[in-house]
């Protein structure tokens, strides 16, 4: 069949790319990949908005660099006081902010599309909960520290997830279904970790809340690089699978049609996005909002329809560089945690884009 | 027939309430005390002076936060929505520890009035935010605006109680939730709101019903979907407003019990609201009682209790039974 | 008759809740078969089964003489495609976007975006002629162009074996027709098996090439529309009474439900028609 034999008219250039206003990519008769014209220059946008806060957060601060001075010192050819500032102290947590947000921004994305749910975030299915509860655990009541806290909160946040899975699957994770069991096992939770705060020392409880609000004062490589290793295997997966999300938006039964195994397909997205959490909070505790707020920016940014899991994630970056950036510099010499800021610089920023589109008379 | 079966509930909580603690008073003597004829004028004083006032306010607050509850799920349409969402629990929080940590207040009435006023001011703002614009205040909207403004909020917060030992100490015991430490002026100052907000929800529940349908069908039954969103929040915000300054913020119930009561009654809201508002309080009510009991001498806040008591209860249904969505 | 698609001693099933039993149904290579059965006689849910949606308690589909719930998703889904009854669009989304979402099982990802499924998805456009829709929105079109857009979808799949589950609900009668006839016109022009559940006996019977008559979870006739549809068989699948005459226009049958013996001779004629399958609930939106 062809476009031109039903209604007589001179075929003309192809609808569906032109309305897409895509462009594909192609590398021989194989290779071809879809891209969206507008979703780019966004992605792109941030990659230069991440690079230009990536040297701020090399170059300032109390023994202030410059650029050529950074760039030197990347390559090996700095004197040793540049070597430790940049190489010991300052990149490594760059580079932990930069993969947390990442994680967090995937991660939230991931979950709004399976739950259908704005709201929808990894706090859904119980794991920041479970995280803290571990992490507190260690605390307050082992009085442990340094690795063991992450341990601890990767042990909780790990077994919350599972229960909640475990619960709420029957015949495949239903997304209501989920959000209700992950409800309730938080609710639990929550009620250890007041118990928790509330019969320990007020010092030591006041360090813990340190933890809960995450953070990424004193981070190193020892923090950076099981994430990044972490980030190179899963992200990938994610991606690969990301497009049988965007056909998930059409129904169960429609994905179904198309040849999706809806139930295994959110099962794997989902445990692929909770490892990311997970990932994230072991190296920054659980840093708040930036997995719900990310994919929200991202998607009203990129006016995309669908998974638009990369948007969601540079966007969780920016986020979390430009907050840790915030929370070293406003109230130095006060080192306040990430957490703190990432609070208020992504719920202002959520509120300002929604009024600006909403005025505009969008969404 | 649910109904009755929750009144009974309710009764033998408040009973319990009265005659359960760390001291043990027989339900003759409760009685006999609240006459004003016990022959122990130690139990007088403990039924009198402590646990009437504590029963009264776990009550009203369990009324208000069930109902809050119901009535911002249905508004919202979203099960995901707890009464918390308007902004009510983070603007009571960030007026807490301003009042705390910047204007040194400490009696517990003023901390009550500063809770009230900063949920009231959030909440308004909320609004606000979620109606800018053509189409008005639609529940997404409010629920992105809601979240978007208590996240600023909590981050505010959370500066204030790291950079202040004082203020975290009274904020992590107010932010547990308890119904201890209340005589009966907190109860009659806030009753007004209370009232207020409890008739104001009921009777929104059939214009409510419409709007379950979507915004046209609402309409087209002859709902006003504007004026009904508007008056539904205020009450949402006068009731949760309240019982979060009276009690602290009790997330768990205001989420938890209207998806119980869905459960048993389905989605109709003129059983759903009336339900939450028995429901609630008892549920309240029973577990400040455990808390009382179970590590005697000392207490468990209700909030606790209420979480781990509810929770399972509500995952067992939420397993079991075929759901009446949203 | 040679089948490519077949159902034997299906058993379906909700949870507990039992549907039908012991179905035997088979769909003729190149037909237009379309379903018809009273109000939760489980039409859709035997359609559902064919389509892989829906793994029977017992028994089997067989597609190719494989069974189906044996082969992989979008190998089914190369061969066979459905639109369902709950689609939804997400928001905002384009119509040429929804229409290359069809594409889904042809692709890879390696191969997301390839000139067969540019020409697929252009094809498919104009022959449901929403071509000149491809730019706006879902959201903003009208019941009828929202259905052609839908089945777009679907065409853009490029299956051999179409299913659809109650196209012409929400439709007015005139929207319908147009769904109706583009069905038969696939069905005549690219030799398609196409397999609808409708509600409207006598669009199936005029438009069928092959009935399937269902109640209570059991086929009570299948067959051509112009052995099948007798009065009998109408009475005793809807339960009304009625009469079987030559359509005027294509000479199938039409069936006319007999006029209410009523006491008042002016009542007589305004007898309804099968009723409508449920209440007002959204449809694919």
């Amino acid at each position: 069949m062809s476009a031109a034999s039903l209604d007589g008219t001179v075929p003309r250039p192809p609808v569906a790319d032109r309305a897409r206003a895509g462009r594909t990519v192609r590398a021989g008769r194989r290779l071809s990949v879809r891209v969206e014209g507008r979703t780019v220059t966004v992605c792109g946008l941030l990659l230069v908005l991440l690079a230009a806060v990536v040297s701020v957060s090399l170059t300032t601060g109390d023994y202030p660099l410059s650029v050529p001075d950074v760039l030197r010192t990347l390559l090996g050819r700095g004197d040793g006081a540049q070597e430790f500032i940049v190489l010991g102290l300052r990149l490594p947590r760059v580079v932990t902010g930069l993969l947390v947000g990442l994680a967090l921004g995937v991660a939230g994305a991931v979950f709004q599309l399976v739950t259908r749910n704005p709201l929808g975030s990894p706090d859904v299915i119980g794991f920041t909960s479970g995280a803290v509860t571990g992490a507190l655990v260690v605390l307050l009541v082992l009085q442990l520290g340094g690795w063991a806290v992450s341990l601890g909160a990767l042990a909780g946040g790990g077994l919350a997830a599972a229960v909640v899975y475990a619960l709420s699957s029957r015949g495949g994770v239903q997304g209501y279904r989920l959000i209700l069991v992950g409800i309730g096992t938080s609710a639990v939770l929550q009620a250890v970790n007041s118990y928790l705060l509330t019969r320990s020392r007020v010092e030591d409880a006041q360090s813990a809340q340190v933890w809960i609000t995450g953070s990424l004062n004193g981070r190193g490589w020892e923090q950076a690089a099981p994430l990044g290793i972490g980030l190179a295997v899963l992200l990938p997966v994610l991606l690969a699978a990301g497009r049988a999300l965007t056909v998930l938006d059409l129904g169960d039964d429609a994905a179904r049609a198309l040849g999706v195994d809806v139930g295994r397909t959110r099962a794997l997205v989902l445990v692929l996005a909770t490892a990311l959490t997970a990932l994230a909070a072991t190296a920054a505790g659980p840093v708040a909002f930036v997995a719900l707020a990310a994919p929200q920016v991202a998607r009203r940014l990129t006016r995309a329809v669908g998974a638009g899991l990369v948007p969601a994630g540079l966007t969780g970056a920016l986020m979390l560089l430009v907050s840790d950036l915030a929370a070293q510099r406003v109230f130095a010499p006060t080192q306040l945690p990430v957490g703190v800021v990432t609070g208020a610089v992504g719920g202002l920023y959520l509120a300002w884009l929604l009024v600006s589109q909403w005025r505009r008379g969008r969404g | 027939m649910a109904l009755l079966v929750a009144v009974l509930l309710l009764a033998a909580a408040v009973l319990a309430s009265l005659a359960v603690g760390s001291r043990e008073i027989a339900l003759g003597t409760v009685l006999d005390a609240l006459r004003g004829t016990g022959a122990n004028p130690q139990d007088v004083l403990v039924v009198r002076e402590l646990r009437v006032p504590r029963t009264l306010v776990g009550i009203a607050v369990g009324v208000a936060l069930g109902l809050s509850g119901a009535l911002m799920q249905a508004l919202t349409r979203n099960p995901l929505a707890d009464p918390g969402l308007l902004g009510v629990n983070a603007g009571a929080a960030a007026a807490m520890v301003t009042a705390v940590g910047v204007l040194g207040l400490t009696s517990r009435l003023q901390l009550v009035w500063a809770a009230l006023l900063g949920a009231a001011v959030v909440s308004v703002a909320v609004y606000l935010l979620g109606a800018t614009g053509r189409g008005g205040a639609t529940p997404v909207r409010l629920a992105l605006a809601g979240t978007a403004i208590s996240a600023a909020l909590y981050a505010y917060v959370s500066g204030q109680v790291l950079l202040d030992t004082r203020t975290f100490d009274r904020f992590r015991f107010w932010q547990v939730g308890t119904l201890a430490g209340h005589d009966l002026s907190v109860a009659a100052q806030l009753l007004p709101f209370f009232a207020v907000g409890t008739v104001l929800g009921l009777s929104q529940a059939r214009a409510l019903n419409a709007l379950a349908l979507g915004e046209d069908s609402g309409r087209a039954l002859g709902a006003h979907v504007g004026r009904t969103r508007v008056l539904t929040a205020v009450a949402v915000t006068l009731l949760c407003g309240a019982a979060t300054a009276a009690a602290g913020p009790i997330a768990f119930v205001g989420l938890a019990v209207p998806h119980l009561v869905r459960a048993l009654t389905g989605p109709d809201q003129r059983w759903v609201l009336p339900l939450s508002c028995v429901l609630s309080p008892a549920l309240l009510l029973t577990g400040d009682v455990l808390g009382r009991v179970v590590v005697r001498p000392g207490e468990l806040e209700v909030s606790i209790v209420t979480a781990i008591l509810g929770a399972p209860v509500l995952i067992a249904l939420v397993r079991r039974r075929r759901l009446a969505q949203l | 008759m040679d089948t490519r698609l077949r159902g034997e001693g299906l058993t379906l099933a909700y949870d507990d809740r039992t549907i039908a039993r012991d179905l035997g149904v088979e769909i003729p290579d190149g037909s237009f078969t379309v379903i018809i059965g009273p109000n939760a006689c489980g039409k859709s849910t035997l359609l559902r089964a064919l389509a892989r949606m829906l793994r029977p308690r017992r028994g089997s589909v067989f597609l190719d003489g494989e069974q189906i719930h044996s082969l992989p998703g979008k190998e089914v889904a190369r061969r066979l495609g459905l639109l369902p009854q709950t689609a939804t669009a997400p928001d905002g989304i384009t119509v040429a976007d929804l229409v290359a979402r069809g594409r889904f099982p042809h692709q890879g990802l390696l191969r997301q975006w390839s000139r067969e499924d540019e020409r697929a998805v252009d094809a498919a456009m104009a022959w449901t002629r929403v071509a000149d829709l491809a730019d706006r929105t879902v959201d903003e079109l009208s019941g009828g162009q929202r259905q052609r857009v839908w089945i777009a979808m679907a065409l853009a799949q490029d299956t051999p074996i179409l299913l659809l589950d109650e196209p012409t609900t929400y439709l007015d009668i005139a929207h319908q027709i147009e769904v109706l006839n583009l069905c038969a016109q696939l069905h005549e022009e690219q030799d398609r098996t196409l397999v609808a559940v409708l509600h409207d006996l006598n669009h199936a019977a005029r438009y069928a090439t092959h009935l399937i008559a269902m109640k209570d979870g059991a086929v009570m006739a299948q067959g051509d529309p112009a052995r099948v549809v007798t009065a009998e068989l109408v009475e005793a699948v809807f339960g009304l009474p009625c009469v079987v005459v030559p359509d005027p226009e294509t000479g199938t049958p039409l069936v006319v439900p007999r006029a209410r013996t009523s006491r008042l001779g002016r009542d007589a004629g305004h007898q309804p028609g099968p009723p409508p399958d449920r209440a007002p609930a959204p449809g694919r939106v």
